[in-house]
């Protein structure tokens, strides 16, 4: 067996972008930073993936994250980066703990429908919502760090490194994670569910984990997207931005934990490519392109890199 | 066809736009406009007749092997391509054909109007549902297609053109979700986005009822119709929650829907 290279690879990756950070221009450090806040997302549906199942529903923590740090804003008058993801965590992760019992029973597409649901539920209850904006949603307060506020012109690089720290610190997390027996036990669920409880393994359990991680995920994902957007409204738990974070997920393949990321970058730059050269087709663009990698790289963009199959 | 189709979502707005403009055209010529309830039918026709063989026949067939999921991936891909091409179309303003609906006129129950042309709509959905129900009972074709749904592999070892029944199916699917687009243009404006809210609630419709089941449908569309119903009534904050709302809790208590059909564990 290969020497595992991951926890090199993301510490390598992280080193490069927290010290060159500071040479990006401005409109570069928003992509990225977006790229890291949806690959976290993205990380936490590859999870799920592993196992077989797809969530409809991953932007209900998307924006529960999201909301979670505005309302830190709103209600207490906090800004912090790190509180704001943390409060996003927290907030997605019980959400994700309660509905995991209903959850967790079902597969395939009715997993995938059921998540849907509950990411409407959401929607439906913020649009409707006046003390949260409606759907206009509300601004975020202007990030800070420890109690720090960045100047003008750092605060995009704090928010960036910031994200950089937190993402690969989780990637490196799921990257453990995956190699312990719970984590193993995805593929087994994928191909055969059956076998993994005659194995004395609970499958349901063992998903359940998976959606709370998942979850987790995304919630700091939300909250990243929210302190860099500067301004949340319900949309984030729309279907269609569902969506997008399956799109992020296919483009990555579930090979790495870097995957996501990488994905998630590709996605803003074929998002921001698209919208650049026609504005009007950018959705057909992704459309194409999403059928193009289902059809000729169903293992993802980062099957690419590796030719060797190689589970963690 | 074990299919979840989220293009289905396009071809009602596909209907939609189509009947919008034909039944504009027919009537900005002057034609009798009693007859425009044909040419929401012969738009409704055409635009699935022109686009679903192609996506069938280009994309879809080669996707059946794959899993479920995937094939749900590959039409919310086309859902994309199709949501554009719209727009390309059609532009991005909305347009209004309301002469069928007015044409009709209102009577009236217990004091209240109520417009004729939606007693048409519900007669459709009516002959819809019932025709294919007795298309899929008692008619050869209609048995063996649930022939081919069940297994494909021994239908086509018995002598079933399976392609063929898989490219009239999808077809004969698109054309009802065009149909219902170009019949509800007179009573809506028809803007971009249609697709996408259709999409959703039709989705929770058939989840509720048990997905591959007809009656199972119709009630499903009977329970959300009625719920919405009562929601603007009575508390229109949770009108859209409440869809869902209970879309989750059907399936909480029946993880298959209400009238779903059992399914062999797979060992």
């Amino acid at each position: 067996m290969k020497p595992d290279r991951t926890p090199l690879l993301i510490a390598a990756i992280a080193a490069i972008l927290l010290l060159g950070g500071p040479w990006l221009p401005q409109w570069a450090m928003f992509i990225v930073t977006i790229a890291f806040a949806k690959g976290l997302v993205a990380l936490g549906l590859m999870l799920l993936l592993r196992a077989g199942l797809v969530s409809f529903g991953q932007a209900l923590y998307y924006c529960l994250g999201a909301y979670a740090a505005g309302a830190l804003g709103r209600f207490l008058g906090i800004g912090d980066v790190f509180l704001q993801m943390l409060a996003g965590a927290a907030a997605a992760g019980l959400t994700a703990f309660v509905l995991g019992f209903l959850l967790a029973k079902y597969r395939g597409i009715f997993f995938g429908l059921l998540s849907l649901a509950l990411s409407m539920i959401l929607y439906g209850l913020l649009v409707k919502n006046e003390a949260l904006g409606s759907t206009d949603g509300f601004n975020i307060l202007p990030s800070t760090l420890f109690g720090i506020r960045p100047g003008p012109a750092w605060v995009r690089y704090a928010v960036l490194a910031s994200a950089a720290v937190v993402a690969f610190g989780l990637a490196l997390a799921v990257h453990r994670y995956l190699q312990t027996p719970l984590g193993r036990l995805a593929p087994a669920i994928k191909d055969n569910e059956i076998r993994v409880e005659y194995m004395g393994a609970s499958a349901r359990r063992a998903v359940h984990v998976k959606y709370v991680i998942a979850a987790l995920l995304a919630g700091v994902g939300g909250a990243l997207a929210a302190t860099t957007v500067g301004h949340i409204d319900p949309e984030m738990s729309f279907w269609t931005t569902s969506g997008e974070f399956i799109f992020i997920t296919i483009l990555a393949g579930t090979r790495s934990v870097v995957a996501p990321f990488a994905g998630a970058l590709l996605y803003g730059a074929i998002h921001t490519t698209a919208y650049d050269l026609s504005p009007n087709t950018w959705q057909m663009s992704l459309g194409i392109s999403l059928l193009l990698i289902i059809v000729f790289l169903p293992e993802g963009l980062w099957s690419l890199f590796k030719t060797r199959v190689r589970h963690p | 066809m074990k299919i979840v189709n989220v293009t289905h979502g396009s071809f009602y707005a596909l209907g939609a736009y189509a009947a919008a403009s034909l039944t504009g055209a027919w009537l900005a010529r002057g034609y009798p406009p009693m007859l425009s309830y044909l040419v929401l039918l012969a738009a409704a026709l055409l635009v699935t007749l022109a686009v679903a063989p192609l996506i069938e026949r280009a994309i879809l067939r080669f996707m059946y092997a794959k899993d479920e999921v995937v094939i749900l991936l590959i039409t919310y891909a086309l859902f994309l391509i199709l949501e554009d091409v719209i727009k390309l179309v059609w532009g991005v303003n909305p347009y209004f054909i309301a002469e069928p609906y007015a044409l009709l006129g209102s009577f009236s129950v217990g004091g209240l109007a109520y417009p004729t042309y939606n007693l048409i709509l519900v007669a459709l959905a009516l002959v819809a549902g019932l025709g294919l129900t007795w298309l899929l009972r008692s008619t050869r074709v209609g048995k063996l297609l649930r022939a081919v749904i069940h297994d494909p592999e021994v239908s086509r070892a018995m002598g079933i053109n399976v392609e063929r029944y898989y490219l009239v199916t999808f077809t004969f699917g698109s054309l009802l979700a065009a149909l219902a687009g170009a019949f509800t243009a007179p009573t809506v404006s028809v803007v971009p986005g249609l697709g996408v809210e259709i999409i959703v609630l039709s989705f929770a419709v058939v989840v509720i009822g048990g997905l591959g089941s007809l009656p199972g449908a119709a009630l499903g569309a009977v329970i959300v119709g009625v719920v919405r119903s009562l929601s603007v009534h009575y508390m229109p904050q949770v009108e859209l929650f409440v869809i869902y709302f209970v879309m989750a809790m059907v399936l909480a208590f029946r993880p298959r829907g209400l009238f779903s059909l059992a399914e062999p564990r797979k060992i």
